[in-house]
């Protein structure tokens, strides 16, 4: 399959599944007991943050074998899916804010576990930003970047047994319910929603990465021709 | 000793070298000309590894332990008198009778008697001499030299052309403004636009 | 001794002989964490608890902590002299481990100060505090040497660090805090244990990538 082909299959795939699987937590999947309708956003926050991770992890590995071959591709790579994870820990964050509000009436609580791990991720990716932004272009830039992504998928764990160890028990903890509590038609509406956010991710991923490569085929060129 | 092919390396959109090639044989010694820019500097740090080529390669067959690199920087310690930054280039080279050789290196280069004085309080040229003690403390074999006579004065010039033309037969690339003074020595040269 | 650790003893001495002779860092750092405490007295109304002025107490040394490390390959950097260690035949993780060992003494010092200065002026310190900070030295010195030599790179070096650092001493100030209050301060102690053999290990191993291109 060319690439454009792939791409666009991705994008409707992405497109199904998510419509899909909004469409199955809001009028097939039973209301939660105690939380009601605005448990609904669990099928959203919760997909979005697992992805966040997925992109992390992504993103260290790239960095990974950047180190490994040093081929500078990776870099790219190990970059845009960074990227695409402090996005959608933007988003974790903003739903989780929502979730908060309806659920406890503050837009922020630091006894959710979840919201305080990705607030301290947040921060760490976005040096990870300034740290890129503040090197020149070359080997430097590559391999700090990508020690640095290293860095915090370490970061991650640790953080996590940090915040889990501190602080109140306040998250419902939907997930530690989940392999036990969840009901059939949940889970499915929930699987259905994470397969359709990880696409979105996926999709996002490969335009962004198509559109830095063009970029840096263009200035390649403009280079040659000057 | 120093094979190169396709050697480019360029800096954000700024070409320093382009599709360079270049051989340096065992024992040869090859005077890089050019004019400030062309890039002599970064082909010095290409081979000394402290610098990755953008694209092309380059060979060097010597261990770390077995190139003397001369920089623009004197690369010691100000707060370090001579030679206790001698002593710790020494230890890291891991130089056997380490207090004889720096004593050594520094009356090669005229700078006994300066030995327990603090490297801030050096001029421009015992900088160049201690810098070039460091590089020649270990006894390499592949030179790597900088613009080794900046700043030399004219008895410092006289040590330096002593040491490069006179003792032993090390594989040398060095980079230089004034090529006559060496040209002698010299085995080749490459000029760089 | 066997070559590695002469490498890093070497280095390590280094460090502690240039700071000697200088004398920059260590005093600037001492008397920056006894500021920073009377500053806490007055930003702290009368009826704050005792955890309160052991929160800001983590504060202090993390900051203290960032003084140091600003200042932690100042000498490489303003002299060009990382080139000179990276070409030595020596094991670039040596200059990691020589430079961790330097910050780890400074901040002890720091806080030989510190510590009796905050009993002092707030209150009493058990031992638990003790161990935490001790812990938590390991660690800060460990990631923030290796954050000092990426920010050393960089154009924008000293409003780098900070920004690198400050997300990564959030588990220790956790691990601290927690370990200084709790009524169990053995899991918050194990914590920042494994905070230390996790990041020190991973800075030991990845430094050559920082350094080199």
């Amino acid at each position: 399959m060319s690439t454009s082909l792939r791409n666009s299959t991705l994008a409707l795939a992405t497109a199904g599944l998510l419509v899909g699987g909004i469409a199955l937590a809001l009028f097939w999947a039973p209301e939660d007991a105690d939380q009601g309708f605005s448990q609904k956003i669990f099928y959203v926050h919760v997909p979005i943050a697992l992805t966040a991770y997925a992109c992390f992890g992504f993103g260290a590995w790239k960095a990974l074998r950047l180190l490994w071959t040093a081929e500078a591709r990776y870099d790219l790579e190990s970059y845009t899916a960074i990227h695409m994870g402090v996005i959608f820990g933007l988003l974790t964050l903003v739903t989780g804010s929502i979730w908060a509000k309806i659920s406890w009436g503050h837009w922020w609580t630091w006894g959710e576990r979840q919201l305080v791990l990705f607030l301290i991720l947040f921060l760490f990716y976005s040096a990870y930003f300034m740290l890129r932004y503040s090197i020149e272009p070359g080997p430097r830039r590559e391999r700090n970047s990508a020690v640095y992504a290293l860095f915090g998928v370490a970061l991650i764990p640790v953080s996590f047994l940090a915040v889990r160890i501190a602080g109140t028990i306040l998250h419902p903890t939907i997930f530690t319910h989940e392999g036990a509590n969840l009901p059939g038609k949940m889970l499915l509406a929930f699987c259905i929603c994470l397969a359709g956010v990880l696409a979105l991710a996926a999709t996002l991923y490969r335009v962004e990465l198509a559109g830095k490569r063009v970029d840096a085929s263009l200035r390649e060129l403009r280079e040659l021709l000057a | 000793m120093i094979t190169a092919r396709n050697l480019s390396k360029r800096f954000g959109d700024k070409r320093v070298l382009e599709d360079l090639d270049l051989e340096v044989p065992r024992g040869g010694f090859v005077l890089v000309t050019g004019p400030n820019g062309s890039g002599k500097t970064t082909l010095l740090r290409l081979c000394a590894g402290l610098a990755a080529p953008t694209s092309g390669e380059i060979q060097v067959d010597a261990f770390r332990g077995a190139i003397g690199f001369l920089a623009h920087e004197p690369l010691v310690y100000g707060e370090l008198t001579a030679l206790e930054n001698l002593d710790l280039y020494g230890r890291l080279y891991r130089i056997p009778e380490r207090r004889e050789r720096c004593g050594a290196v520094l009356e090669r280069f005229g700078l006994w008697r300066e030995r327990n004085e603090r490297a801030a309080s050096f001029s421009r040229g015992m900088l160049q001499r201690l810098a070039l003690c460091r590089t020649f403390l270990h006894e390499p074999d592949l030179l790597l030299l900088d613009e080794p006579f900046d700043g030399l004065d004219a008895e410092g010039a006289k040590l330096l052309y002593l040491e490069l033309a006179v003792r032993g037969r090390r594989t040398a690339l060095v980079a230089t403004h004034n090529p006559e003074s060496l040209a002698t020595r010299a085995s080749a040269r490459l000029a760089l636009a | 001794m066997t070559g590695y650790a002469a490498d890093v003893a070497a280095l390590a001495r280094k460090d502690l002989l240039l700071e000697l002779r200088s004398r920059d860092t260590l005093p600037a750092m001492l008397l920056f964490v006894v500021s920073a405490l009377v500053v806490f007295h007055f930003a702290l109304p009368a009826d704050s608890s005792t955890h309160a002025e052991t929160g800001l107490l983590w504060i202090a040394i993390v900051f203290t902590a960032l003084l140091g490390l600003t200042r932690a390959f100042a000498a490489e950097r303003e002299q060009g002299l990382l080139d000179g260690l990276v070409l030595a035949p020596c094991d670039r993780s040596a200059i990691w481990l020589g430079k961790t060992i330097g910050v780890t003494a400074f901040l002890v010092l720091a806080e030989l100060v510190a510590l009796p200065a905050f009993a002092l002026f707030f209150h009493a310190i058990g031992w638990e505090l003790v161990a935490a900070v001790a812990l938590a030295d390991v660690g800060i010195a460990a990631i923030g040497t290796l954050l000092a030599a990426m920010a050393a790179a960089s154009r924008a070096r000293e409003l780098l660090l900070p920004l690198l650092f400050l997300p990564l001493a959030i588990p220790v100030v956790i691990g601290g805090v927690g370990a200084s209050v709790a009524t169990n301060p053995a899991s918050f102690l194990g914590f920042l244990g494994l905070y230390d053999a996790v990041f020190a290990i991973l800075s030991w191993a990845s430094f050559e990538y920082v350094v080199t291109e």
